[in-house]
């Protein structure tokens, strides 16, 4: 990925001195790694729990059997498939237009520029409630239904400007050279962008596009202030369910979701470490 | 994983080229052309005044269509596995597919969901629906969002209905709405902690500082407020509110709230957050059912009834079916189906006696819980508790206003 | 043509951008200065009174906010820097390992994580009973509904975004520098206070700019962890908005909001020289 991938810079050598205090900051570390993962091993172990009442709040049992009972609570199975196809459908439109958009930014000087990256600035500064909130109020005074594409629309919005900034990084360390080589070969515009200019950008985008993917999985702010009718995502379920009680349904799902999204990363690091970039 | 902390985006974000003063200009000007667009204000919704007729004309064209969407609230329906027992008699006795959604959740939201729909008139997915009594049920009826019931076809309505479950005051003579379920708003407590409670003194009683529970809905606690100070809510007016809120203030200004809840409150109840709460009969009753050590109570001083209610939007697809499964679900024997299950306070009082005397049939923990259903004051509230209880204030959007700036900062301060 | 290339590159995410992002904003502003109902509609009255109604009404929960994003702010650098710091100096082989286990928050939907901590931290929870019945803790002992558990709730779940970038920034750092530091006989304090401190600054100021905004504007943690007092101003917006559809007194909250961080930022970045910050951090 970049230099700033841990080990790539080599090792830093590590002084006899002061061998107490560095035991004592380890062990500062590995609490404070403890306190981050804790209500990470609740939601899975609540996951496992043989609670009778509506709610999972006291530890009774160990079973299995929520893991087979996914589908008693069918809004819950759609509003996954809501968020999937929601993150899926923005994650399209964003890579596309972000990857233009880096293109244009990282290779090209053009009127307009500085204002390009001021709105991108603001998308990715301002308070998701903030843009939420403004969206709403366009919704409402030009009469738009809100609903799946209004959530769309949004998703599009704040994860737009991640993807642009990571291709341009990609484009502006990119050897221009090549492309040139491609060109006084007489290969065309298309031929050399398509042989030449996508594969070397191809991580940037893969890159943002999963950025694109967690953002929208996860968002809670501006999918409640954007949606409408029946469309309720994974997290908008579990805030609805905080208020009549959290079903372990719901533990399983996210630990299902956190097993994906490790097993994503490890894959990602080693397929990085492979390549060698 | 969050893409803020990945390298590629922090090496990314640094290469921005500085932003000038001329760009924030250029912005300013595409945001002048915004402007003009957005000039104009955001259209009303009022519904015209309903015409004397409207319930023979909607109601002369409709079919039936043998389909029914149903949104009700999670777990509001007898189940058994993945099935609907009541629905499956219903679908067997009148042909009628029902596909039910637990759609709803909160009213607030709920509503803020499909009103626009509504407004424009688009179908929202549902042809029957369970609305509580609530500012939303009122605004949905002020806007014309309801169809207005033809009753000729709810004879189980007007045989089997309790009596204080017709002709509510924020529905005169069920026009658009008829009871699914009720209940009360009382007080729950956890008489480990708490001495016997009948007072609604007592939520104000400084030994349980920092362990009483309040609800976060305005027209609850507004209620709650009135009833301390003896006011009547139905006949309550602006000076009373005033009355109430600083009356909740003094409440909250002592630390004696742990918090102001939504639902959760039982959560907090079970876990010992709080020990003493405002709290919904159905929500206790179930909890005592599994075992656990609580009480509720009707304060001497009052409590709130309301009512979770049927209603068909005016967009619905099936309104004929949606007639034909509300005035079903009013047979003595498919509301004590859903009463057995629902554990909220049935609008037909006949399911009393047919739960007694199912209750003779069984044996064990099922015989047991079916005498508890029937002997429970929070299902089959008795005479002297039903005289304490008073319903919300129906408002109109003015007095909306003026009530929610009264009490919505106590609660949300 | 090739001169058009770069506005069509540019054309479908910047329109995206300006239809979606800076007009809203003016809508927002619009709809402030409206007055009306949800029934009877709201009409354009330009009436600016509203933002000072808003701000006698609300200014507690603003200045609320603005406390609490600073404390959480001041509480992440002081936990982060740590971690960043050993993770950077002395994680040797295994600092991806270690990093990735910072980041595994963020793989548990943020709305569910902060629930298990509503769940962990309750009276007679699994972490407070058993402290309790020890007596190691009053009886009456609570967390849930306190100032401490909102602020710990927001440090919680934006810790990462302040390690990474400080990590970052000291990854950078050349260990020569230390090494030729405590050659010339400085100290260990003196090589840290000197050397890594300084240089390591450009991390913490983005990690300040990546955690500050969305902690003062969050709603998620007072609503699931805080009490009466601790209603910030995104639960008022989040109600106006959604529950009352109070539109303008929404919109003028907002606004007020997004002004008043703009400034905050603007501020920040020029008293520090952010931009320039940035880019050194990055590199």
């Amino acid at each position: 990925m970049s230099a700033s991938e841990p080990g790539s810079t080599g090792g830093v050598r590590t002084r006899p001195r002061g061998r107490a205090g560095d035991r004592l900051l380890r062990v500062y570390v590995w609490l404070v790694i403890a306190w981050l993962l804790l209500p990470i091993a609740v939601m899975i172990v609540f996951g496992f729990n043989d609670t009778q009442s509506k709610s999972n709040v006291s530890w009774q049992g160990f079973t299995a059997k929520w893991w087979g009972r996914l589908d008693e609570y069918p809004q819950l199975l759609d509003a996954v498939d809501y968020s999937l196809k929601i993150a899926l459908l923005s994650v399209l439109v964003t890579t596309v237009l972000g990857t233009l958009m880096g293109l244009a930014l990282g290779r090209h000087r053009f009127r307009g520029q500085g204002a390009t990256n001021l709105m991108m600035f603001a998308a990715i500064s301002s308070p998701e409630l903030v843009m939420g909130a403004s969206l709403l109020s366009l919704f409402i005074s030009t009469g738009v239904e809100t609903g799946f594409w209004t959530v769309v629309i949004a998703h599009v919005l704040f994860s737009l400007s991640f993807v642009a900034i990571t291709v341009r990084a990609r484009v502006v360390g990119m050897d221009a050279s090549i492309e040139e080589a491609a060109r006084d070969l007489g290969a065309s515009a298309w031929t050399t962008f398509w042989r030449i200019t996508f594969p070397m950008i191809l991580p940037g985008v893969v890159a943002g596009a999963l950025l694109a993917f967690a953002l929208s999985i996860d968002d809670f702010v501006i999918t409640q202030f954007t949606t409408g009718g029946d469309v309720q995502t994974f997290p908008l379920w579990i805030w609805g369910a905080t208020r009549i009680g959290v079903p372990p349904q719901v533990n399983v799902i996210g630990t299902l979701i956190f097993a994906a999204g490790v097993a994503i990363a490890v894959l990602n690091a080693v397929t990085a470490r492979r390549r060698g970039t | 994983m969050d893409p803020r902390t990945t390298p590629a985006f922090l090496r990314g974000m640094t290469q921005s080229r500085s932003v000038t003063r001329r760009d924030a200009f250029r912005l300013a000007g595409l945001s002048a052309a915004g402007l003009a667009l957005s000039a104009c204000g955001v259209q009303g919704k009022k519904a015209a005044p309903p015409k004397k007729d409207a319930v023979a004309e909607y109601w002369a064209s409709k079919k039936k269509n043998g389909t029914l969407r149903f949104a009700n609230w999670p777990l509001y329906i007898d189940k058994d596995g993945k099935k609907y027992p009541s629905l499956e008699l219903f679908t067997a006795d009148t042909g009628i597919q029902v596909t039910y959604a637990e759609a709803i959740q909160e009213m607030p939201a709920f509503f803020g969901k499909i009103q626009p729909q509504l407004a424009a008139g688009n179908d929202i997915g549902h042809d029957l629906m369970v609305l509580t009594n609530s500012i939303q049920l009122n605004r949905a009826i002020q806007l014309g969002y309801l169809v207005p019931l033809d009753h000729s076809k709810l004879p189980n309505f007007a045989a089997n209905a309790g009596a204080r479950f017709k002709n509510p005051v924020w529905d005169p003579g069920n026009t658009y709405t008829v009871p699914w379920a009720g209940g009360i708003t009382g007080i729950a407590y956890n008489p480990k902690y708490v001495d016997e409670v009948t007072s609604i003194e007592d939520l104000w009683n400084p030994k349980y500082k920092g362990k009483v529970g309040m609800m976060t809905d305005t027209q609850e606690v507004a209620n709650f407020g009135m009833f301390a100070l003896g006011i009547d809510p139905d006949k309550s007016t602006e000076a009373d509110w005033k009355k109430a809120g600083d009356k909740l203030r003094q409440q909250r200004d002592a630390g004696l709230v742990r918090k102001y809840y939504e639902n959760d409150y039982v959560d907090a109840l079970v876990r010992g957050d709080v020990w003493i709460t405002m709290a919904w009969s159905g929500d206790v009753f179930q909890q005592v059912a599994e075992g656990k050590d609580l009480r509720f109570v009707v304060p001497a001083e009052g409590g709130t009834i309301w009512t979770d209610n049927l209603c068909i939007p005016k967009t619905a697809q099936n309104p004929v079916d949606a007639l034909t499964l509300m005035d079903y679900v009013y047979q003595p024997k498919i509301a004590a189906m859903l009463v057995e299950y629902i554990n909220y306070i049935a609008p037909v009082p006949a399911t009393k006696d047919i739960l007694t005397a199912k209750a003779a049939t069984e044996k064990g923990e099922d015989k047991e819980f079916l005498e508890q259903v029937a002997a429970s004051p929070m299902i089959y509230p008795s005479d002297a508790d039903m005289a304490k209880l008073r319903s919300y204030k129906t408002l109109s959007p003015a007095e909306e206003k003026v009530f929610e700036d009264i009490f919505q900062p106590v609660t949300q301060g | 043509m090739k001169r058009l290339t770069p506005y069509l590159l540019v054309l479908p995410g910047g329109l995206w951008l300006a239809v979606f992002l800076v007009v809203p904003m003016v809508f927002m502003a619009s709809v402030s200065t409206q007055e009306g109902d949800l029934v009877n509609g709201f009409a354009q009255t330009f009436n600016v009174g509203v933002y000072g109604d808003v701000l006698s009404q609300y200014g507690t929960q603003f200045l609320r906010s603005a406390g609490y994003g600073l404390a959480a702010t001041v509480l992440s650098i002081l936990l982060a820097y740590p971690v960043a710091y050993w993770i950077a100096f002395r994680g040797g082989a295994r600092k991806s390992t270690y990093l990735l286990l910072v980041l595994l928050p963020f793989f548990v939907s943020f709305v569910l994580r902060t629930v298990s901590w509503k769940f962990l931290l309750a009276d007679e929870g699994i972490l407070l009973a058993p402290l309790k019945s020890a007596g190691l803790l009053p009886g009456d002992f609570h967390v849930l509904q306190t100032t401490a558990a909102v602020i710990g709730g927001l440090v919680y779940n934006y810790l990462p975004f302040m390690i990474l970038p400080i990590y970052v920034a000291l990854e950078r750092v050349d260990p020569r520098t230390v090494e030729a530091a405590q050659d010339l006989y400085a100290s260990r304090r003196e090589a840290f206070t000197r050397i890594v401190l300084p240089l390591s600054l450009p991390g913490v100021f983005a990690g300040v700019l990546m955690t500050f905004v969305p902690m003062t504007s969050d709603y998620v943690n007072a609503a699931i962890l805080g009490g009466p007092e601790n209603t910030m101003i995104g639960n008022i917006i989040q109600t106006e908005y959604l529950v009352n559809n109070d539109y303008p007194t929404a919109a003028a909250l907002s606004f007020t909001l997004m002004a008043a961080m703009l400034v905050g930022i603007f501020a920040y970045a020029r008293a520090l020289g952010t931009e320039n910050v940035l880019e050194a951090a990055a590199r």
